[in-house]
């Protein structure tokens, strides 16, 4: 396999508390290519912490070490704040939950898209404008024309979400991490912006890590799975081999699904953890 | 006796002069002891006709029928009505009052309909829905998802309705926690004898839950879908926004 | 099947948050103080506040007055201490009538809507268009001075700001799925405003009200700064300031002492206003 752009060794993760530091992620290690991989947990499992740590984004009181944590031959645990700020949106792109947390209400839509061109480019204004509306038409908007010019607020949920796929790759970054990214969504859209995600990754030649609660879901979408639970990683396989997990709790994840299949039975549980 | 009849149900909301009509001449019967979905893409109306029915919206027309007794547009529903008619929200967090424990949360309406013991009743609420008694003392910020949906479960089941109005019971939990709230739900159709009818967008959750559902668009039903119509599955495409 | 609760009881508890909040601790702590000075007044001052001793009049601090004596020869340290009393007294009366007043007018408007927000909204926004400070001069003026009318003046001019903001957010809890769910329960009227409703708008409520204390005392020693307080001889911290005026040049701590009593007083409410707001923000949970 290429070599990978990010690898990920012994990471853990400590915040302090009363009781003495409590650790959300154990050790884990994993690597990212040039392809979509999975994390799949549940609340509390730590995933989300892992996305942030890699960007770099966790609280100043976070307690991060890890072995090895390198991104594109740069290792993060070491990096400057400097080159941090070089680092997202050129390098690394993170896609969070709900787009109406990520943009800015009070600035136009074209203008945010365009902000990391701007920090991180030195591209004219016309130059600028022309790669964002490329890029909003690339993510499927009817009328890049429009939406550049909106503010946010005008902008239904998926197109929000569109939009920051946009800002996000705007720069072609190298890996994105993309945390939940559809969960706020109808269920009927999370479909199209996976598959838009996922295009997009193959497109761009780029590494994408996709973050998650529902395993069914993301494995049509992911080439590698991996399941993460109490910040372990439980399992890591191809997507093609979840139905021959080897652990409980993979398999319980993987049968909790409610579908036409399941009516009249009882999903099953995995030891009880509501 | 069909447990909800709802028969050209029409629903507007005045902002000053404009009108917004969310729903528009629906109807639809729900049969005794059955899970009816109401399913449709965000926006189609399906939470507004389940609200009128739930009675916290009275400013419908057209006529909502519940085991034969009328529910009058423009009134408030009282009475036996109002204990038959019970629903659990979508978003657990919310649903509960964040200043309340849940000894309150459950005691409350027990205590207003003059129950004697209501310390017991709570408990026996509680363990209804799989929780233990030291969940009593609790707030709501101190109990996790899936706990609260319970207890938003529990006190929906108090005051013994034969009609559960379910608006997206599960859409704010993780896939686990899902599965086992949908089993409770199950499981308390059964031993309590309930009619569901279910609000939501998930094709998942409305394969497995529902016996029947009609899928609403932009205020009107679109087609009905019986339980071979279900299991097949052409309907999830149409779940999605345009 | 027993599912397992998580959390264990409660986080720290709201004294222990007080404490950590450095301007909290310190504002209630200096607030708790001034409060102990009323109450011990006639333990603690060392004279009689009201006794003149004209051969000593306008003297320096020294030993025997730690703050010097005023125009009439009292004792000012043992004023600033009796002083403490009208202050609190005035603020404990404002806040007893402005705020129940206001968070009523607001919680019935934004629960009804309709006729009835209309009506008290615009009764609201009547009260409010006068100018605070004018109108409870004017009605001490007419009413005569006195302590209780001077509080009656300042809480009938400043409930508005309580109803605007109890309505807003009442209007906004009306929308809520936990009002809808009391409802479904058969949870209604009074019950539904004062179990419900009230325990969600009185945080807001609370820090506007230490807000507006420092304020309040700011009015109402301006009111005894213009001899519509207390009535002489009593200890009043405005009208001490204002009796010191005339001498301020020369005998400048007849007016700075009760100035800066009014100062810290007024800073402290401020500071726990301050960290109550960060304590009691829904936001931080």
């Amino acid at each position: 396999m290429t070599e990978p752009l990010l690898s990920v060794e012994d990471l853990s993760i400590a915040f302090p508390s009363e009781a003495g530091p409590v650790r959300v992620v154990d050790g884990i290690s994993f690597s990212v290519g040039r392809e979509v991989v999975a994390l799949v947990g549940e609340s509390g499992s730590g995933k989300s912490m892992t996305g942030r740590a890699i960007m770099g984004l966790l609280p100043r009181r976070a307690e991060v070490r890890a072995k090895r944590l390198a991104f594109d031959g740069h290792e993060l645990t070491t990096l400057a704040p400097s080159s941090w700020n070089r680092l997202r949106g050129s390098g690394l792109g993170l896609i969070l939950q709900d787009p109406k947390y990520s943009l800015n209400p009070a600035h136009k839509v074209g203008r945010q898209v365009e902000e990391a061109l701007l920090l991180h480019t030195k591209l004219s204004a016309a130059e600028r404008r022309e790669r964002a509306l490329d890029m909003l038409d690339k993510v499927g908007l009817p009328d890049p024309q429009r939406v550049y010019t909106s503010y946010p607020a005008a902008l239904s949920g998926g197109m929000g979400q569109r939009v920051m796929i946009a800002a996000m790759l705007i720069n072609r970054p190298k890996l994105l991490i993309a945390d939940e990214p559809t969960s706020a969504l109808d269920r009927g859209l999370q479909d199209q912006i996976l598959t838009l995600l996922r295009s997009l990754t193959e497109e761009l030649g780029m590494g994408l890590l996709l973050i998650s609660h529902d395993l069914q879901q993301v494995s049509r979408y992911a080439d590698r799975v991996m399941v993460m639970r109490h910040g372990k990683i439980e399992e890591q396989m191809a997507s093609a081999d979840l139905a021959n997990a080897r652990s409980d709790y993979t398999r319980a994840l993987w049968a909790a699904r409610p579908s036409a299949a399941t009516y009249g039975t009882r999903l099953p549980v995995y030891g009880g953890e509501a | 006796m069909n447990a909800l009849s709802v028969s050209d149900l029409s629903v507007t909301f005045q902002a000053g002069r404009k009108g917004f009509t969310a729903v528009r001449g629906v109807s639809f019967e729900v049969a005794s002891g059955e899970t009816f979905g109401l399913i449709g893409p965000s926006g189609c109306g399906k939470t507004t006709a389940l609200r009128a029915v739930a009675g916290l919206n009275t400013r419908w027309q057209g006529s909502i029928t519940v085991f034969d007794e009328a529910l009058q547009p423009g009134q408030k529903i009282t009475g036996a009505l109002r204990s038959n008619i019970q629903m659990v929200f979508q978003d657990p967090y919310s649903s509960l009052h964040p200043r309340h424990r849940v000894s309150r949360i459950l005691g409350e309406p027990l205590a207003l309909r003059g129950v004697r013991n209501v310390e017991d009743e709570v408990r026996i609420a509680l363990d209804q829905v799989g929780l233990p008694a030291t969940a009593a003392g609790r707030y709501p910020h101190q109990l996790s998802g899936g706990q609260r949906q319970r207890v938003a479960i529990a006190r929906a089941l108090l005051l013994k309705p034969k009609l559960l109005l379910l608006d997206e019971p599960t859409s704010a939990l993780d896939v686990s926690v899902q599965a086992e709230i949908l089993n409770l739900l199950n499981d308390l159709k059964a031993s309590h004898g309930m009619t569901f009818v279910l609000v939501s967008h998930d094709p998942g959750v409305v394969a497995h839950m529902c016996d029947r559902a009609v899928l609403m668009e932009a205020g009107r039903i679109e087609s009905e879908l019986d339980r071979a119509a279900l299991s097949q599955g052409g309907w999830v495409e149409q779940l999605a926004v345009r | 099947m027993s599912a397992i609760v998580q959390a264990p009881s409660g986080g720290p508890s709201f004294l222990r948050r007080m404490l950590r909040s450095p301007s909290a601790a310190t504002g209630g702590a200096v607030v708790l103080f001034i409060l102990a000075l009323a109450l011990l007044a006639p333990l603690i001052a060392p004279y009689d506040p009201n006794l003149q001793e004209t051969a000593n009049r306008l003297m320096p601090p020294d030993a025997a007055h730690w703050f010097g004596t005023d125009g009439f020869g009292r004792d000012i340290l043992s004023r600033i201490i009796y002083g403490a009393r009208p202050t609190l007294l005035l603020v404990l009366v404002v806040v007893l009538l402005m705020a129940p007043l206001g968070i009523l007018v607001g919680i019935l408007s934004g629960f009804f809507g309709g006729i009835t927000e209309r009506v008290l909204m615009r009764i609201t926004d009547i009260v409010m268009s006068f100018p605070r400070l004018l109108l409870a001069f004017a009605f001490v003026a007419i009413m005569g001075p006195g302590l209780i009318n001077g509080a009656l003046a300042l809480a009938l001019t400043s409930w508005p700001a309580y109803a605007r903001q109890a309505r807003v957010e009442t209007a906004a809890l009306r929308r809520s799925d936990y009002l809808a769910a009391a409802e479904m329960v058969g949870i209604r009227g009074v019950r539904l405003l004062w179990g419900h409703i009230l325990p969600l708008v009185l945080p807001s409520a609370i820090i506007r009200l230490a807000l507006d204390l420092s304020g309040i005392i700011l009015a109402a020693a301006g009111l005894g700064f213009l001899g519509l307080g207390v009535r002489p001889p009593t200890a009043e911290w405005g009208s001490m300031v204002s009796e010191g005026t005339q001498v301020i040049f020369d005998q400048w701590w007849v007016a700075a002492v009760p100035g800066v009593a009014i100062l810290i007083t007024s800073f402290a409410f401020n500071l726990l206003a301050d960290g109550l707001r960060d304590i009691l923000d829904p936001r931080h949970d």
